[in-house]
């Protein structure tokens, strides 16, 4: 599903990847984990499609197609998802608005009906219910005077609602307390199956308790330095990053 | 400060062409309106308060009092509302009882000409006509007070709730060899614990060249409340310049709400004063500024008792060439304990050409009170952007839902519902013309 090759970013002239190599499988969890300014968000963030990162070098591609070539918008239509480390504040737009607009451009894209405002309700509701998450929420405006915690739960919902074939978690743990975290593994444990793809960049082991990875990967420096399964990410929980910065230079 | 003299030769011609006539203490007050305006003249950018507007353009242009016409009813509904239960339309200055509707107002109620009123309600006009707006230190007060034979009218007595809205719908439509002008007057007095909407329009056909100088008296008396509209849509060749006084009394409640779309070259000053305790003013306002045009705005809002809050939000969305002026004061005077003022001034710049030079000033004289205000002007928010597109939305659909939440904080106040939804398509007809220049460009 994603391949991708040498990948090479900088921002502001400064190198941050430099060369990653990683192949995810449909069915597959992938942990990234690493210690801070490893460039695990970089690597997230680039996927996407922001726009302060410039790929120098490599490539990526998305079910055989050239991903780098997408604008954010078109890879979110194509089915790819990134929740957000730091959900952006939207005052005057409703989340409700807001999910329904995207929810139709990506039906629109892929030849779907697109959803009148009962039946979007209607499956948001329904989202919400399966999520434990307060209704009330679709009426507020996006993110705007959430909790931190809110503000994951609300990407977890805008994630089950779009249903990405490629879900990519931004260190979506961090500041999370333990029901958070719980409803956050709940949301991506519903979204697994033999069709998706799912990638958790985590700075912690421990949402790994709830999200079984498949794969761990370690990031640091730029690279990918050690991969390995789920027992590689129990080893950093009990050794910390410190080991592998001797070993990778 | 003054011009010279020879630059006011063809207003002084005009000053003294003036129709005369009126009651004797109207004329006098009219007369001695343009005596001052004759040694005040036209301001200048050397005065603070009008720093960054070069009135010289309206100056040196030969205006001529825009003459009585007849205007087609089919007319008014080509403008952006017109469309109030009870309306007062004034075309080029002159009532006009034809295009107005006025039958089926509550007892009591006087809503139509200002002329008429002065001669049939001469002591209630007489007491409050020209009493809050100066005629002795502003110019265009001066000139409005001095020129202006008629205008809308409207006398609530105490106690009366009114269920619709009255629209005060001045209309300028030119088409002589003349450069043509017009001063609207409207005078506004709503008794103690009456309640009424007003609705203060400002038109003219696409293309139009004029200049409106407008002024607006409203008085609130003790526990009144009034929900006040003005909309500027006027010709975007029109030269419009605008004095609001407001005076408020004990525990009422007053809130006004800008609109301004139309007109080249747009000045808005809105004086409030918070003359009785617990008394509350809000003031909103949201102006498109694009192409040349100028679009400013002044408020003063003087806080003179206790106990009074005030809001304010203006909001602008500036692009092309345009300019914008935004300077808000607030005056605490040593009384007003407890005072509670906010204020929030927010532009939204479209093109790197487009520019604001905004000023909250504000003036503190007594102790215990509270006073806010925060400015921010800026493109659209990168990361806001960003969030929308990776959730599959274009660019262009992220930027327009970006912009209509901006524009849509103040829309979402308007409580006259039909008033709303025709500001809402005007503004966003308008802004689609903009946004598809910027990206052609």
């Amino acid at each position: 599903m994603l391949d991708i090759k040498d990948l090479q970013v900088t921002a502001e002239g400064k190198q941050i990847l430099k060369g990653i190599d990683l192949h995810v499988k449909a069915g597959e969890v992938h942990a990234i984990m690493g210690p801070n300014g490893s460039g695990k968000s970089t690597l997230a963030r680039v996927l996407a499609g922001h726009p302060e990162y410039q790929v120098t070098s490599g490539e990526v591609l998305y079910e055989g197609r050239d991903l780098l070539e997408m604008d954010p918008d078109e890879r979110a239509r194509e089915g790819l998802f990134m929740a957000f480390q730091y959900p952006v504040e939207i005052a005057g737009v409703t989340n409700a608005y807001f999910l329904k607009a995207a929810l139709n451009a990506k039906r629109k894209h892929q030849g779907q009906v697109e959803l009148d405002a009962i039946e979007f309700l209607q499956l948001s509701r329904e989202k919400a219910k399966m999520l434990n998450i307060d209704q009330g929420m679709l009426n507020r405006a996006i993110n705007e005077g959430f909790s931190g915690g809110e503000k994951k739960r609300n990407e977890i919902f805008q994630m089950a609602l779009l249903e990405p074939k490629l879900a990519i978690l931004d260190e979506t743990d961090s500041g999370l307390d333990i029901d958070a975290l719980k409803v956050v593994s709940d949301g991506v444990n519903a979204l697994r199956s033999p069709d998706r793809a799912i990638i958790v960049v985590t700075h912690y082991q421990r949402l790994l308790n709830y999200i079984v990875p498949d794969f761990v990967h370690v990031l640091s420096g730029g690279r990918i330095v050690k991969s390995g399964d789920k027992r590689l990410a129990l080893e950093l929980e009990e050794k910390g990053y410190g080991w592998l910065d001797t070993n990778a230079a | 400060m003054a011009q010279l003299a020879e630059k006011l030769q063809p207003w002084l011609a005009a000053l003294d062409e003036r129709p005369r006539g009126a009651a004797r203490w109207l004329q006098d007050l009219r007369d001695h309106a343009a005596s001052k305006f004759v040694e005040l003249g036209f301001p200048t950018v050397r005065d603070e308060e009008w720093r960054f507007t070069n009135v010289a353009p309206i100056a040196s242009t030969e205006f001529r009092p825009a003459p009585a016409t007849k205007l087609d009813p089919a007319a008014l509904a080509t403008f952006l509302y017109a469309e109030a239960p009870f309306r007062v339309v004034v075309v080029n200055g002159r009532f006009s009882p034809e295009l107005s509707r006025t039958s089926g107002l509550p007892k009591g109620v006087r809503f139509g000409s200002l002329a008429t009123a002065a001669a049939e309600q001469a002591d209630i006009v007489a007491r409050y006509l020209g009493q809050l707006a100066d005629a002795n230190t502003r110019s265009f007060t001066a000139l409005n007070t001095a020129f202006a034979t008629d205008g809308a009218y409207v006398y609530v007595p105490d106690g009366v709730v009114l269920e619709q809205p009255l629209q005060m719908l001045f209309v300028s439509a030119v088409d002589g060899p003349h450069a043509a002008m017009t001063h609207p007057r409207a005078l506004v007095v709503a008794g103690d614990r009456s309640q009424v909407q007003i609705v203060e329009t400002y038109v003219s056909a696409p293309g139009q060249k004029h200049f409106t100088n407008a002024v607006t008296e409203i008085v609130a008396g003790e526990s009144a409340i009034i929900d006040h509209y003005k909309v500027q849509e006027e010709s975007v060749d029109a030269f419009h310049m605008a004095t609001m006084h407001i005076h408020s009394a004990r525990s009422s409640n007053v809130s006004t709400h800008a609109f301004t779309l139309g007109g080249r070259l747009v000045r808005n000053d809105i004086f409030a004063v918070l003359d009785g305790e617990g008394a509350e003013a809000t003031l909103n306002g949201l102006y498109l500024a694009d192409g040349d045009r100028l679009v400013d705005t002044h408020t003063t809002i003087d806080h003179a008792k206790p106990h009074c809050p005030s809001h304010e939000v203006y909001k602008g969305i500036i692009g092309g060439n345009a300019k914008a002026v935004f300077n808000g004061k607030i005056i605490v005077r040593q009384d007003a304990q407890k005072t509670d003022a906010k204020q929030t001034n927010r532009a939204l710049l479209l093109s790197d050409h487009a520019t604001i030079n905004t000023k909250p000033q504000l003036e503190i004289f007594a102790d215990d009170v509270k006073c806010t205000h925060g400015a921010a002007i800026g493109q659209l928010d990168e990361d806001a952007l960003f969030y929308l597109r990776a959730r599959g939305l274009t660019f262009l659909e992220a930027r327009d839902m970006l912009i209509h939440a901006f524009a849509g904080e103040i829309l979402d106040r308007v409580r006259i519902e039909p008033l709303k939804r025709a500001l809402e398509d005007e503004l966003y007809a308008q802004l689609e013309k903009d946004l598809a220049e910027v990206d052609a460009a």
